[in-house]
């Protein structure tokens, strides 16, 4: 492939509190409009590693560049221009409707003084649309199911017309209806440009539509590659610690624990 | 109540200047609660009453609903908590140590009483920052929401030495009064002095107040969204403490205001900071506004208006929360 990464990580070490690593010498390139997961179990970085990404935590060592700058050569503004997160979920106090909600999104294209337009506003109803909770639009945040709320916060990460978007745990709460209709999202997402990298438990989502597979068990990557030749019951056992089977259903790769 | 819902901002504008011009013929003088404009042009006494008196008084109780109301939706919002006042980071206790000080040690003149309150009410506010940056518990928010307790505590317990050490007939009252709230001393002098502060401070927060929705997320939301959310929330912070510190110096602590007002607002008019924020501080200043009319003109001796204002401020307040929101109905 001749075409630059968007995202590309160097020996990347992230650690909250000296002398206990939670990200350990990470290297990895990703490629843009390409899908990737990361999988791991429950405190391998996951998480972490996106917050790193996103700007959020400076690395102790390591360089991260996004499409071939460093990351630091940003500003917080063209960041958010470039990078977009959906968090797995969000504590909010207030009772915004879900438009309001959804339309600040588009705070990285408005000035600190700057008042959202009918323009605007049309991009938050399309994302609403898109991503099917235009009926509730007027609904109150709090009000809203679980799975309602992750997908407002994805309107409002599409509002925000990333060029990376990276999702934490994005179907977690999700019925198969709408994970259906936020995959099919997704897949249209990455066929316009758009770099998604998720973290999940569920290594069967990611069957389903990854292209890339990352695999993280305490801090390092245990494994990193295309789907097929990643997702495999070596990998997945020695990432999760327990015998793991993966077969196939319907020529989709189908894993078994 | 059409034009309310096509044109809230507007209606309100006109309501508070409709109050505002009512007021000036509102009071005990010549008789209890109504003076007839007319007398304007014939009595000398009433003319330097309404310019001398009841005009800044007037301005002062519109300010200072503003400040209050404006800081007080500002700050439930960066502080993620609608149970936060503007003068809960240990300014209105300051403030009311301030003045019990002054009261007791310097002088009662107004503008003494005015200077120390102020510069305790911004001396509130660093004890709770400082307080807060050491704190070994929790996150930013919740750090500086128990600073903010524990100064406004200790404040409180120095109000208690000096009301106890206080000459009882004459420094007590005073002091009592001071800490109900009130605008009994108001003239141009204390105009001049709060307007430089509040005016420039509440335009600040006026100008930012789409953004202030996005200081109500997460830390990482915001900041993915591209959010500077130390340095904002530090300026909306510093401009709704100046607004809340100036107006507290000069008129006491006008309690229930900062705290109902902006969910008054949130609730006519939805949780978008954009509108919210204004409606807060026009609601506010006609509140503030009415209550001191009443203050003033109910009995011979005037009430303070912290009273007023929490009597009436819970009263709608429970109304308000009681019956349907408009807007859970869809």
């Amino acid at each position: 492939m001749n075409t630059p990464p968007i995202l590309s990580l160097t020996d990347l070490c992230f650690g909250y509190v000296p002398h206990a690593q939670v990200l350990r010498g990470i290297s990895l390139d990703i490629l843009p409009g390409t899908i990737t997961a990361i999988l791991g179990p429950n405190g391998a970085g996951k998480t972490t590693l996106l917050r790193v990404i996103l700007g959020l935590l400076t690395p102790q060592r390591g360089t991260i560049r996004l499409a071939g700058k460093p990351q630091k050569s940003f500003s917080r503004r063209e960041m958010s221009r470039l990078i977009g997160l959906v968090p797995q979920s969000e504590y909010v106090p207030f009772d915004f409707s879900v438009l309001e909600f959804v339309l600040l999104g588009r705070a990285p294209y408005l000035g600190p003084l700057d008042m959202p337009q009918e323009s605007d506003r049309a991009i938050a109803r399309e994302a609403l649309r898109a991503i099917g909770l235009e009926h509730l639009r007027e609904r109150v945040t709090p009000s809203l199911s679980g799975g309602e709320r992750q997908l407002a916060m994805m309107a409002r990460a599409l509002v925000q017309q990333p060029r990376l978007l990276l999702l934490d745990e994005p179907t977690s709460h999700l019925d198969l209806s709408n994970r259906d209709r936020v995959l099919n999202v997704l897949r249209a997402q990455a066929r316009a440009g758009v770099t998604i990298i998720f973290t999940t438990h569920d290594p069967n989502l990611t069957a389903t539509i990854a292209d890339y597979v990352i695999l993280m068990r305490q801090g390092a990557l245990l494994a990193a590659g295309p789907l097929e030749a990643t997702l495999t019951a070596e990998n997945l056992t020695a990432t999760y610690g327990i015998p793991v089977r993966v077969t196939r259903v319907d020529g989709q790769l189908f894993v078994v624990a | 109540m059409r034009v309310w819902r096509q044109h809230p901002f507007a209606f309100l504008l006109a309501l508070g200047l409709l109050a505002l011009i009512l007021s000036v013929f509102v009071g005990r003088f010549p008789q209890p609660y109504w003076m007839p404009p007319s007398l304007l042009q014939e009595n000398e006494l009433a003319r330097q009453l309404v310019f001398n008196l009841r005009l800044p008084r007037l301005l002062t109780a519109f300010l200072l609903g503003m400040a209050l109301g404006g800081a007080g939706a500002v700050m439930q919002m960066i502080f993620r908590n609608p149970l936060v006042e503007p003068g809960f980071l240990g300014v209105s206790q300051g403030a009311g140590f301030g003045a019990a000080l002054a009261i007791i040690k310097i002088s009662n003149a107004p503008l003494v009483v005015a200077v120390s309150a102020a510069s305790f009410a911004l001396l509130g506010l660093v004890f709770s920052y400082a307080l807060a940056r050491n704190l070994h518990y929790g996150n930013w928010v919740l750090r500086l929401v128990l600073a903010g307790i524990a100064v406004s505590a200790l404040f409180s317990s120095g109000i208690g030495v000096l009301k106890y050490a206080a000459d009882p007939l004459k420094q007590l009252p005073e002091i009592t009064f001071w800490l109900l709230g009130g605008l009994w001393g108001i003239t141009w002098r204390e105009v001049l002095y709060i307007v430089p502060m509040v005016l420039p401070a509440l335009f600040i927060l006026w100008l930012m107040r789409w953004r202030l929705n996005l200081l109500s997320l997460s830390d990482d939301t915001a900041f993915s969204l591209g959010v500077a959310v130390g340095r904002e929330r530090a300026l909306l912070l510093v401009a709704s403490v100046a607004a809340t510190a100036a107006v507290v110096s000069v008129a006491g602590i006008v309690g229930w205001i900062g705290l109902i007002v902006p969910h008054i607002a949130r609730r006519l008019i939805g949780t978008d900071a954009q509108h919210a924020l204004p409606v807060a501080m026009l609601l506010g200043g006609i509140f503030a506004l009415v209550c001191d009319d009443l203050a003033r003109t109910l009995f011979v001796a005037e009430i303070p208006l912290g009273i007023l204002t929490s009597l009436f401020g819970a009263l709608v307040f429970a109304g308000l929360m009681m019956s349907a929101m408009p807007r859970s109905r869809e």
